[in-house]
């Protein structure tokens, strides 16, 4: 069936961080299909349909018997396949019975799954989110599981990093950065927003970790979007005239935000979330710390984020007419946004624009 | 799960004869094309005598060019669908539905065998495309009456190469399932789409295998039997009626019409909610249903009344008339 929704099916999604899935029964939504995940005795991970195929009780409110899902209400017990292996009180098995299995692969330390056609499910579609693998690169990470926003706002903000300098302004925002001209680049999946800005005063939390004080530095933000949801930013600091602009970062502090972001319905998503860094690596208050400023019982940069995205969601629900205007600063997010827009369509979906595009 | 199916018109765009009693059909569906999975049917809607009825055809092939493709049987003696069906010529409106799928292809396999008899071609030979296509070991092993039968056997070679393999009646070909399957990689499934007896077989030879029963996928039509279909008389000694099977009805059908109050879901004999109690039979009870085990069907205390008959005789059965 065609239909009008914001995301592609066709796609690999971070379903759950490797280590939150267990040898027990985990309820998650993507793009809108309930699944049930749970790792396998012999450490695969396994998603399925979340109802049961007989009355449609959640699965996930049954319990595993072995590697089966045993139903919580009338006992059907189905395999990793999905497929049903008991019913009660009959001596053969309805060869109809069963469930959606999804494919699920592994990669830097998440779970993916792919909600749409199976037979299009090929691992090396996974995006590339090595920075996460906990080796090079070090963080720790968090997610806002159910955050009540389309998918797209998010992404719309990570593209965007002017917005530091108004939401995240005494931590990372900085007038230089609402007046550094930037690139913005693309291949047919990938869409990349550049941006230096040369000999500034670093901002608090760059002046802390460079901890060069009285010198001036080059910043540099390089936001790489792989369609259709993950979003990763290099950014960092160099001492200024040491030739970072120029590939030489050997006089800076360098890290990378990193984004994993999945549609869990139309109006709101799971935004996993890391920032990750090859300074002091095996600094591990560094790395709490790191954490806690971005989450914080409200007070981190992310929550910043998160209070405005939501907000953001909330207007658009109230003014369903009122377009979105774009400005010079939202050619990221109109590439990304563009890319998407070409999945969906290669797959038959119609893209539904949160009112937007009306301004173009 | 099958997703819910929605009904939507259509028009016949062409036919074509595989064999001398196998018919295909194109049919364009108006509005937006669902795209069928392997596997899939669709229903069409078909006009018995007075009678507006339903019948599922497994759609022929992928079909990715908006056309859905269905294989009908020319059946005599059956319930009238198919002779609906042939009586239509291109340009013929129809209600159709989108696809549905009661026998799902799973990807990832290390090997599948896929087993057909006759008719049973139609989902086998559009897995068998879309394994080839996914590059998955597999093997098909198609049984047949005669030459003449093979329907689709021409176009699927073509695909699928030396990896067909046919079994025809008239040559005194039988498909030795106990050594097929021992052949087939651990882990490996069979798919089977055939006449009954065809299907027990397999089911049997699998059993005895000790293989894990969900990696026999099956599907029947539910309408074919050990035994011809004839008529046959239904006593109902609780009810104080006697009935008339006709060959083109099928049990349930004739009681449902006669107004004796019945239950009934899948209606191809899988779910046995439409089972009733046998108390004699003169003739032989021919169970089509794959809702009963073996050993349930040898008993004979009860019968699925939406797909088994009675050859060579009539039947008495009770029903759930009574408070308790
Ligand atoms: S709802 Fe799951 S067994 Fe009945
Ligand atoms: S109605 Fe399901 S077996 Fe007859
Ligand atoms: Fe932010």
């Amino acid at each position: 069936m065609t239909e009008a929704r914001p995301f592609p099916l066709n796609a690999w999604y971070a379903a759950a961080w490797s280590h939150e899935i267990k040898h027990e029964l985990a309820a998650r939504t993507i793009c809108n299909k309930d699944m049930v995940l749970y790792r396998r005795s012999d450490g695969q991970v396994t998603a399925l349909e979340d109802a049961c195929w007989h009355r449609l009780l959640p699965l996930s409110m049954g319990h595993l018997k072995g590697d089966e899902v045993v139903c919580g209400y009338h006992g059907l017990v189905f395999n990793a396949a999905g497929r049903c292996t008991y019913m009660p009180a009959q001596k053969t098995i309805n060869p109809s019975a069963c469930v959606r299995a999804y494919p699920v692969a592994e990669r830097h330390r998440l779970v993916w799954v792919w909600p749409g056609d199976p037979a299009l499910a090929d691992p090396s579609k996974i995006p590339d989110f090595h920075w996460n693998d906990g080796t090079e690169w070090v963080g720790e990470g968090g997610t806002f599981y159910s955050l009540k926003c389309d998918y797209r706002l998010v992404i719309d903000n990570l593209m965007d990093l002017t917005h530091e300098t108004y939401v995240h302004a005494g931590s990372i925002g900085d007038e230089a950065i609402t007046s550094a001209p930037f690139d913005v680049t693309h291949t047919d999946r990938t869409a990349t927003v550049t941006r230096w800005m040369t000999n500034i005063e670093p901002p608090p939390f760059w002046a802390k970790q460079l901890d060069r004080p009285g010198e001036h530095v080059d910043r540099w933000q390089i936001i790489y979007f792989q369609a259709p949801s993950t979003v990763v930013g290099d950014v960092g600091v160099a001492v200024t005239g040491t030739g970072a602009p120029q590939g030489d970062r050997s006089q800076g502090v360098n890290g990378a935000f990193l984004a994993a972001i999945t549609p869990e319905t139309d109006r709101s998503c799971h935004y996993f979330w890391n920032f990750v860094r090859t300074f002091r690596t095996d600094d591990e208050q560094l790395t709490k710390d790191i954490n806690k400023a971005h989450v914080n019982e409200g007070k981190g940069v992310y929550d910043q984020d998160h209070v405005v995205l939501e907000a953001q969601q909330v207007a658009i629900d109230k003014n369903p007419r009122l377009p979105f205007y774009n400005l010079n600063i939202d050619a990221g997010a109109l590439w990304a946004r563009k890319l998407i827009d070409t999945m969906l369509e290669a797959e038959g979906g119609h893209p539904v624009h949160i009112p937007s595009e009306a301004a173009e | 799960m099958s997703k819910q199916v929605e009904w939507r018109k259509g028009v016949l765009r062409s036919v074509r004869d595989l064999t001398p009693d196998i018919r295909l059909f194109e049919i364009e569906p108006e509005g937006e094309f669902v795209a069928p999975t392997p596997g899939s049917h669709i229903n069409v809607g078909v006009q018995i005598g007075e009678r507006a009825d339903v019948r599922s055809y497994s759609v022929v092939g992928p079909c990715t060019d908006g056309l859905y493709r269905i294989a009908v049987k020319r059946l005599p003696e059956s319930r009238g669908g198919s002779l609906y069906m042939w009586s239509l010529v291109p340009g013929a409106q129809l209600s159709i539905s989108t696809p549905g799928n009661h026998f799902d292809l799973s990807l990832g396999r290390p090997e599948y065998l896929l087993l057909a008899g006759g008719i049973g071609i139609t989902p086998i030979y559009t897995m068998a495309l879309a394994l080839a296509h996914a590059g998955a070991k597999f093997r098909v092993l198609y049984a047949c009456r005669s030459r003449q039968d093979m329907a689709l056997a021409d176009a699927m070679r073509e695909h699928v190469g030396e990896r067909l393999q046919m079994f025809l009646d008239e040559e005194g070909a039988r498909v030795d399932h106990d050594s097929e399957i021992a052949r087939l990689a651990p882990g490996g499934e069979l798919y089977v789409c055939g006449p009954i007896g065809m299907l027990e077989a397999a089911k049997r030879a699998w059993q005895r295998s000790g293989r894990p029963v969900d990696q026999l996928r099956f599907e029947t039509f539910g309408n074919s039997g050990r035994f011809a279909t004839e008529a046959f008389k239904v006593k109902i000694p609780r009810l104080g009626m006697e009935v008339e099977v006709p060959p083109n009805k099928t049990m349930l059908e004739t009681l449902e019409t006669a107004g004796v109050a019945m239950i009934s879901d899948c209606r191809r004999g899988e779910c046995g909610l439409c089972a009733l109690y046998i108390i004699e039979t003169n003739g032989t009870v021919d169970h089509r249903d794959v809702f009963f085990s073996d050993e349930e069907k040898a008993e004979n205390r009860k019968l699925c009344t939406c797909v088994s008959r009675v050859a060579g005789g009539d039947i008495t059965i009770d029903t759930a008339d009574r408070a308790a």
